[in-house]
């Protein structure tokens, strides 16, 4: 067997993946040719279910005795990794090519210390003493920068954290010096800090080690920085395909369009002709097909790109979209909440020409806080505490925020931050420790669930995960009427039915389908059941907490596009939870930044963003990875250049 | 993690308490002189009367639990009419029946019905767990059907009829084995051993079907996981995943059941017993509910209670060793 001398790394070549499925069976790949030179990284990005997945697991074999069926071929340094067999196989699977899975917290045994698990991984591999592969695991681990690696190497993986058991997994990826190492997803579980972290960790590995890389991920975001050709893909074939830069920047095929303008921009942008993905409305129609503005809707949406500013890429890519003398600053777009009158409204007539949906409140009759007339909810000083003596965690401690009718406030923090906890006090799922939760001005922090009851269908919450929200043993239409008769007994069954059906129709799905399960839908669709759900009671105040995070790019701008226009409509106030800088960007017309229970920032969504006032916020900020991959270049850059002086102080 | 052990002991002293009440309140309910069975049959009215009084049975049922409860910590003492017989603690009374120490009663018969419960766990664990784990790496196969169809098959006989056919097989027609007695492990292992084998093998049969399955659902379960999934990636061999990887997850939920039913084994062995002659604690308690031996029947009760509580604490304890992440708190 020849290691390849000569050739590319990776070669794949009509390689297709069949999954039987009941009688038939399912094409997940098909067809697909790349080649990847040694030394070289490719990102392979798509949506779920476009086989994204299916081709890495393909590289190592993994379909191997599943069941799957495999055509084409695809060869990773000289091995057949379609049909190796045996050593062939052990040998592919750790020593030329490596894994770095999805969830680093499942993908590790639970019962073994890391050390021990990467030493294993050695041992498949190398005829050496326990005690060498375990010095051999405790060197990957310090290569990682797994602080006190020898004794950390003796934690299991519960004891570290989502990013440290990230770098575990690349630590046992770099165990047996592999030639490719193949990231499935692998920052799509981690706060945005850790991400970029994570991100420059993969980039400096593969330039030290000369492995190459296959990085596989939904984000285009996550590729920008990291890879130097990308490979779109959709429904098992590849769509697009090119260098990073020209793929990110001027993508030639629809459907890479639609992504790449799907994707919510940091700057708050939503791209010309983006957020609509290809039979999406767009108000006015001033967007053509290409996603080029019409010249007389020329203005830029907030009005926030000052000439020769941060332009995005995707904003280049629209050609004219930035007309130099439509970037004028509107004080609508800037002012905070509500303190605009006339101008803003005149802002939200040009702006709706250009597909942009965002607007602060104002705009469109809402009163901000600042705007007169009480808020709608008030809250001062909450806190919540879990767990009992000795072992106290003071999951939302000492919040102050106000929600004005008609507004949508977005609430960002990392995972940890406390802002589900502050999330479900809000709509009174649970119970503040102590503060001042008003409502409406009555307090209703401390009310008793009889007395909270005629409240509860003001007061709702749109879940983050749409399949766990939902009853899978009740159809959609039930899901959705349950709160309708819970809260009015006295709704005729014909009544429920008609309400439920004019719900459905009003978040976009087919009034026909009262009678399905949850599981007949997409994922888009069952968080459109959710929101319905949640609309039903008439409410005034919706949290959604994480209501896309479960969603790929193109569904995610549409139900955020949903949500908003449902704020509009209905004039409901939205807190919007997530942890995703870009998306609470594209709804909020305030922003309150999370942190360890605290708020640690709070104003404007467009001041917030563009001058952030506490470093917690810049950091969040310059994690966030950017579609252009020269400025993803700079920014790893200045993450390092940040890193080496913190060390040296 | 002493916190987690007095709490625990805590709570296993309150199970038996509310066992020990719901006991003694069933057998106050029931039909049946107590005094009148402990006297026998041909006793005078007066005869009774005076034994009543001996045992105590005259005085309030709560007197009496009190008695009992005190008899447990700290010993007591019963006149027989013309002597007192001092009954040290943990004292359990004296049976109406036999005059005899209730405490002792059961101490003779504890391990025969040990040697049956544990003998049998380790066996039909073997058994049950073997098959349990081929028909998980045999999924779909023809092996696979063949075990799942004989395991139900050994569920499905009841214990009896298998330890009938096992006796007539193997001690009468084939005359392999001597007919099943009990022999302390002390005085003859090799005897114990032979003697006990074809009971083992009885329960084994029929307890061993449940845990083939719940060993066979476990064991795919886990093999299914991500971090099975992660070592095939990285070319460790099937053979190293499933004893090193997957059996330590998949046999936790067996861990559990196992306490459970070693416990309960203590006190429902006795159709076992009854079939091969054992003198054990079950055979005892089914003779003293025919004839209301109220303290023989409580202080069975209570130590099969006493081994369920505790072998749920020893299978709590495990689940934490075999799992890190389980923290006994």
């Amino acid at each position: 067997m020849s290691t390849t001398g000569n050739g590319p790394l990776v070669r794949v070549e009509g390689l297709t993946v069949d999954f039987p499925v009941g009688d038939g069976v399912v094409r997940a790949v098909d067809g697909l040719d790349f080649t990847l030179g040694a030394g070289e990284a490719l990102g392979i990005v798509g949506e779920s279910g476009s086989g994204k997945s299916t081709v890495a697991y393909a590289l190592l074999g993994l379909h191997s005795g599943t069941g799957a069926r495999t055509g084409g071929t695809a060869t990773v340094a000289g091995v057949d990794a379609l049909r190796a067999g045996g050593d062939d196989l052990r040998r592919l699977r750790g020593e030329l090519a490596a894994m770095v899975f999805q969830d680093p917290l499942s993908a590790l045994d639970p019962y073994f210390a890391i050390g021990d698990q990467i030493a294993e991984v050695v041992r498949a591999h190398r005829r050496v003493s326990r005690r060498a592969a375990r010095a051999r695991a405790v060197e990957v681990l310090d290569r990682v920068r797994i602080p006190d690696a020898a004794r950390r190497s003796r934690s299991r993986p519960h004891e570290f954290s989502g990013g440290m058991r990230q770098r575990a997994l690349i630590a046992m990826a770099l165990a047996c010096e592999p030639r490719l190492i193949v990231a499935d997803e692998p920052t799509t579980a981690l706060d945005v800090t850790v991400q970029a972290q994570i991100l420059d960790l993969l980039h400096e590995v593969r330039a030290d080690t000369g492995a190459g890389l296959l990085l596989v991920t939904h984000d285009l975001g996550v590729v920008a920085g990291s890879v130097d050709h990308v490979l779109v893909m959709k429904d098992g074939r590849a769509v697009e395909r090119g260098p990073v830069t020209q793929v990110l920047t001027a993508p030639r095929g629809d459907y890479a369009k639609a992504l790449l303008s799907a994707v919510p921009r940091l700057d708050g942008e939503v791209a010309p002709g983006g957020a609509v993905a290809p039979g999406a409305q767009v108000a006015g129609g001033a967007v053509a097909p290409d996603g080029a503005v019409a010249p007389g809707g020329a203005v830029e949406p907030d009005g926030e790109v000052a000439p020769g500013g941060a332009v995005a890429p995707g904003a280049q890519v629209a050609g004219g979209a930035v007309a130099p003398g439509g970037a004028v600053e509107q004080d609508g777009a800037i002012a905070p909440g509500g303190a605009v009158s006339g101008s803003g409204s005149g802002s939200g007539g040009a702006v709706s020409g250009s597909g942009a949906e965002r607007v602060p409140a104002a705009r469109d009759g809402g009163t901000g806080p600042g705007g007169g007339g009480e808020p709608l909810l008030e809250v001062v000083d909450l806190r919540r505490e879990f767990g009992r003596r000795g072992a106290v965690v003071h999951a939302v401690d000492g919040v102050s925020l106000t929600v004005g009718r008609g507004e949508t406030l977005g609430v960002v923090g990392e995972s940890g931050s406390g802002k589900t906890t502050l999330g479900r006090m809000l709509v009174r799922l649970l119970e503040p420790t102590s503060g001042v939760l008003r409502f409406e001005g009555r307090d209703i922090g401390g009310l008793r669930e009889r007395e909270l009851r005629p409240l509860r269908g003001a007061l709702q919450m749109v879940f983050q995960d749409p399949v766990s929200s939902l009853n899978p043993r009740r159809s959609i239409g039930e899901s959705i009427a349950d709160p309708l008769r819970a809260l009015n007994r006295s709704m005729t069954d014909r009544q429920v039915r008609s309400r439920v059906e004019s719900l459905l129709d009003r978040v976009g799905l087919d009034p026909q389908w009262y009678h399905r399960y949850p599981h007949e839908f997409s994922g888009g669709q069952r968080q459109r059941v959710g929101i319905a759900r949640a609309l039903a009671p008439k409410p005034r105040l919706v949290v959604c907490d994480e209501p896309v995070s479960a969603l790929d790019v193109t569904t995610q701008a549409h139900v955020v596009e949903l949500l908003d226009e449902l704020r509009r409509d209905l004039g409901l106030s939205l807190v919007f939870i997530a942890h995703d800088l870009a998306v609470v960007r594209q709804v909020s017309d305030r922003v309150a930044v999370m942190r360890a229970g605290r708020i640690v920032e709070e104003g404007p969504a467009e001041r917030v963003y563009r001058s952030p006032q506490h470093p917690y916020t810049r950091q969040l900020l310059d994690a966030v990875p950017v579609l252009d991959p020269a400025g993803a270049a700079d920014r790893r850059a200045a993450r390092r250049e940040a890193a080496a002086t913190a060390a040296a102080r | 993690m002493s916190g987690y052990v007095l709490r625990r002991l805590a709570g296993m002293v309150a199970v038996l308490l509310v066992l020990s009440v719901v006991i003694y309140a069933a057998f106050y309910i029931a039909p049946g002189d107590p005094a009148q069975i402990a006297c026998g049959l041909k006793c005078s009215p007066a005869q009774v009367a005076q034994v009543r009084e001996q045992l105590g049975l005259a005085d309030p049922v709560y007197v009496q639990y009190a008695h009992f409860l005190g008899g447990i910590v700290a010993g007591r003492d019963f006149s027989t009419g013309t002597a007192v017989m001092h009954c040290h603690a943990p004292c359990l009374g004296i049976s109406y029946r036999s005059g005899e120490q209730v405490t002792s009663m059961i101490l003779q018969r504890l391990p025969v019905t040990g040697s049956l419960a544990l003998g049998g766990m380790v066996l039909w664990l073997l058994l049950g767990v073997g098959t349990g784990l081929l028909s998980a790496l045999r999924r779909g196969r023809p092996t696979e059907r063949a075990l799942t169809g004989l395991t139900m098959a050994g569920n499905a006989v009841p214990v009896f009829v298998i330890g009938l056919m096992l006796l007539i097989v193997f001690c009468s027609t084939l005359q392999w084995l001597p007919f099943p007695s009990y022999v302390p492990l002390t005085s003859d292992p090799q005897a114990w051993f032979w003697g006990l084998l074809l009971p083992w093998v009885s329960l084994a049969v029929v307890e061993s079907a449940k845990y083939a399955r719940l060993t066979r659902s476990s064991m795919l379960e886990t093999l299914a996981e991500d971090h099975i999934r992660t070592f095939r990636a990285y070319g460790v061999s099937e053979r190293r995943l499933v004893t090193r990887h997957a059996l330590r997850a998949a046999l936790t939920p067996v861990i559990a059941l196992s306490a459970l039913d070693l416990g309960t084994m203590f006190g429902s062995a006795v159709l076992t017993e009854s079939l091969f002659g054992l003198p054990g604690l079950g055979k005892m308690l089914v003779s003293s509910v025919a004839v209301v031996d109220l303290p023989v029947v409580v202080g069975v009760v209570m130590v099969t209670g006493f081994c369920v509580v505790l072998a749920n604490a020893a299978a709590d304890v495990l689940y934490a060793v075999a799992d890190r992440r389980v923290v006994l708190s």
